[in-house]
């Protein structure tokens, strides 16, 4: 034993005196210290979604295998996928699973980051990019829900992609690049095929690339309240101490997602039929319902224009409004204390729980 | 009114004459003498004139007739209603106008238009009718300028049914072209609105066979439509809405509606219903049943009232239809036994593999491919269902066999998925035990890695990450 430990040793000093990486990922690792304190447990949530992210990146390489990506093949691949391919439906099961957890955990780390107000300078493109990998992952699972080509996938795309439609002036030309054409078919297939293995992929790695290095930069942000406090907070060393916690966290989070596979594995349901009638109660991902629940409670028009374009630039302008929090919240940048943007942060919760419930709960008609 | 209205009022009464309609029926079409006895000639010749001008410009605008414009005025419904309703006319669509049937002149606006010089016949008699609309109806050459696919020998086919035959020996109670398809707004079979669209046309024939008066004369049951619409027929066509499910018209005929002879009851059903014809004409029951005189499906499924066959009809029990002829211990019973134990048994199974299917796939499970396959037993079963008219537990066990053995297979699948099921399931349990294991070996080592500092205390080598904590 002792005898491959230091085999393992000698080819990892091999390999530092030439590329000289792990030595200095070390000694990054044991210099950085995280704060510890009463929020200490939100740290935790932006490495989780790294870890699902990359659980999402090796899961969808192995289904990249078999994946045929045209009307024609891509239920049947997923089909084939699942019932002959030796843990093919693990792999399937995990990609659905861990999507959905990481746009959760998405949120939750967005939601902790702003009520923290972690966002404050000198952290504001942190949060720039934090936004932006947000919207790069809600887009991801937009593009992801239609690639098996069944029945729900199609309808709820083909709603989905509509709404795109009724946005003001560019409306009808985002549109048709979002379909390839006037309706869902085969190349709005082949496009979000492509979006969702290639081009968002590539944007994530560059902005998470970025948001990695501005945390790694600026360090933990430490609550205004923690901060105001007489001592100042205990610290752990980034390698090991907090490593390890996280690394619980990674273990907790693939826990969940083995139970989930296992006990709900994800459906296929029936192969997409362009001709049949949309079957009754189609609804979005749960990570859009609360803006298509808003959509249906909204009139027909408003101040003589649609009401669910009105809707859409509404929604618009407060992604505007979220990704220019660090910008809008003066007060803080001041260094004054206002709870402002807290109270702002917490209603957005209490909205967005609230219609996603609703959404599921009371399923108004229409 | 007008002067010249009231006028055609009484020009017009005197050409008709009461008598017998067909019940229901807007009036019009009435056994009235026709004003001269040569009158079709003359309207053949009329129209044959005026076809040649309407025919022109069939399909364009016209201007209104006389006809039109005097009748609409009128008081008298009776006057008045044909002029109102035929603007819903297929006839009136393609440009023909009233002079095309009535004869006469409807460019003179006053009574010249019904002058019978030329070639006025006032209300067709119904005796007339058929060959009054034959004129156009049976000249292919003619037909083919308007709808070259429609046939021509419907008058033909009329001459032979049982109304037209009553017809030729003076009987004007039966039906004519009018009766059944209206008289002034006739609309083609594929129109909704029209008596002929097939979900009419149960309601158009039972206007005068479902009423036990008016068929009185002729001794004949009147309970067809009321049978009729308690049958899989009916409710196909009514619910379902497929309009390809059997009315009056599709068993008797349209134009030659004749009832079914003996002989000819398989036949009919066979139209739809081919392979079950076909089996039943090879087998040794139709040979009997034509030396006994009992109608081919008809003696087990009935003819109106036909419900949706059940495998209960096979056997010898309460509800089995060939206990009726077949005594328990016969030849024939053990027969029918055989057939109806293969059905139930292929029945049975498939009933088997769709429960187990179901749970897998309620689970999660991905079944689809074998609960498609699944349809192919289904198809078996279908196939059995029909080969029981061989009256062969051969015939029958041939597409049994290949069902019975895709159903097992199915099954197979499905307990082969629930199996793995169970076996995911204790990975997890084992997957989730290790990595409880590490995350308890981690927590430990957590715990033993050392406390956390304050600044300027004990271990701090940095003040986190290369910038700052706080702000």
């Amino acid at each position: 034993m002792s005898g491959t430990n230091s085999r393992l040793r000698a080819l990892r000093a091999w390999f530092d005196d030439r590329v000289g990486i792990l030595g200095e990922m070390e000694r990054l690792g044991k210099k950085k210290r995280v704060p510890l304190h009463r929020h200490t447990i939100w740290y935790y949530l932006g490495g989780m979604t790294l870890f699902l992210f990359i659980v999402q990146v090796v899961t969808g390489v192995l289904l990249l295998f078999y994946y045929r990506p045209n009307a024609e093949g891509a239920y049947e691949s997923i089909q084939f996928l699942m019932t002959d391919v030796h843990f093919g439906w693990l792999v399937r099961s995990i990609h659905h699973w861990a999507a959905n957890l990481m746009i959760f955990t998405l949120f939750i780390h967005m939601f902790s980051v702003l009520l923290l107000r972690a966002y404050r300078a000198p952290r504001e493109m942190t949060w720039f990019t934090g936004v932006v990998l947000l919207a790069l992952g809600l887009t991801l699972g937009f593009t992801g829900y239609l690639l098996p080509w069944n029945e729900l996938s199609y309808f709820a795309t083909t709603v989905g992609t509509r709404i795109v439609g009724v946005v003001p002036w560019v409306g009808q030309f985002l549109l048709g690049v979002l379909r390839g054409g006037n309706d869902v078919t085969g190349a709005t297939l082949t496009r979000f095929y492509a979006l969702h293995t290639a081009v968002l992929p590539a944007l994530v790695f560059l902005v998470l690339g970025l948001h990695v290095y501005l945390v790694q930069r600026h360090g933990m942000s430490v609550p205004p309240e923690v901060e105001s406090e007489e001592k100042p907070p205990r610290s752990i060393p980034f390698l090991p101490d907090f490593a390890l916690r996280d690394l619980v966290g990674w273990l907790a989070a693939l826990a969940v997602l083995a139970a989930l596979a296992a006990y709900f594995p994800a459906e296929l349901g029936k192969k997409a039929d362009p001709f049949a009638s949309a079957p009754v109660g189609i609804k979005p991902e749960w990570y859009f319902m609360f803006m298509f629940q808003t959509l249906k409670y909204l009139p027909a028009y408003i101040l003589g224009f649609e009401g669910e374009a009105v809707g859409i630039l509404g929604f618009g302008l407060a992604g505007l409004l979220l990704f220019l929090v660090p910008v809008l919240d003066r007060p803080s940048v001041r260094g004054q204390r206002t709870r402002l943007f807290v109270w702002l942060g917490i209603a957005m919760i209490v909205y967005i729980v609230t219609l996603t419930i609703i959404g599921y709960a009371v399923s108004p008609k229409g | 009114m007008s002067v010249r209205a009231l006028v055609a009022c009484f020009a017009l009464a005197l050409a008709a004459a009461p008598a017998g309609t067909a019940p229901g029926l807007a009036q019009g079409t009435q056994d009235a003498a026709p004003p001269r006895g040569d009158t079709i000639a003359n309207a053949a010749d009329t129209t044959g004139a005026a076809s040649a001008d309407t025919t022109g410009g069939a399909g364009a605008a016209q201007p209104e007739e006389s006809c039109v414009s005097c009748h609409r005025s009128l008081d008298s419904e009776r006057f008045s209603a044909p002029a109102k309703a035929f603007h819903n006319d297929i006839h009136a669509s393609k440009g023909f106008g009233c002079v095309a049937c009535h004869g006469g002149d409807d460019k003179d606006s006053g009574f010249g238009a019904m002058d019978p010089a030329k070639g006025f016949i006032g209300i067709p008699s119904r005796r007339d009718i058929p060959e009054l609309c034959g004129r156009c109806h049976s000249d292919a050459q003619f037909m083919k300028r308007f709808n070259p696919s429609l046939r021509v020998d419907q008058v033909a086919e009329y001459r032979t049914s049982v109304h037209g035959r009553r017809l030729a020996a003076g009987d004007t109670l039966v039906a004519t072209c009018a009766d059944c398809h209206h008289i002034h707004s006739i609309r083609p079979p594929s129109d909704p609105k029209s008596n002929v669209y097939p979900v009419h046309v149960s309601q158009t024939c039972g206007r005068c066979h479902a009423d036990a008066d008016y068929m009185k004369p002729y001794g004949i049951p009147t309970d067809q439509l009321q049978k009729y619409e308690k049958s899989v027929h009916w409710a196909t066509l009514s619910q379902k809405g497929d309009l390809s499910a059997p009315t009056c018209n599709d068993c008797h005929g349209s134009h030659g509606a004749t009832p079914p002879g003996v002989s000819s009851v398989v036949n009919v059903c066979g139209q739809c219903h081919a392979v079950q014809a076909g089996r039943f004409e090879a087998s040794f029951h139709s040979e009997i049943f034509s030396m006994i005189g009992a109608p081919g499906c008809v003696t087990c499924h009935g003819n109106h009232e036909i419900h949706a066959p059940t495998d209960a009809f096979l056997g010898v029990g309460d509800s089995a239809v060939c206990g009726r002829c077949h005594t328990a211990d016969s030849k024939g019973a053990q027969v029918a036994t055989g057939e109806r134990s293969l059905i139930d048994s292929l029945a049975d199974r498939m009933q088997v593999a769709d429960s187990i299917l179901g749970r897998a796939a309620d689970a999660g499970m991905e079944v689809s491919q074998a609960q498609a396959n699944l349809g192919n037993a289904r198809n078996a079963l279908i196939q059995a269902r029909a080969a029981i008219h061989s009256f062969s537990v051969d015939s029958v066990r041939a597409k049994i066999d290949p069902g019975l053995e895709v159903a097992d297979q199915s099954a197979t699948r499905g307990r082969d998925a629930l199996q793995e099921l169970q076996v995911r399931r204790l990975g997890l349990a084992v997957s989730a035990a290790l990595i409880l294991l590490v995350i308890v070996m981690l927590v430990l080592k957590i715990h033993r890695a050392g406390r956390p500092t304050r600044p300027g205390e004990g271990k701090q080598r940095g003040n986190g990450g290369e910038g700052s904590h706080g702000r």
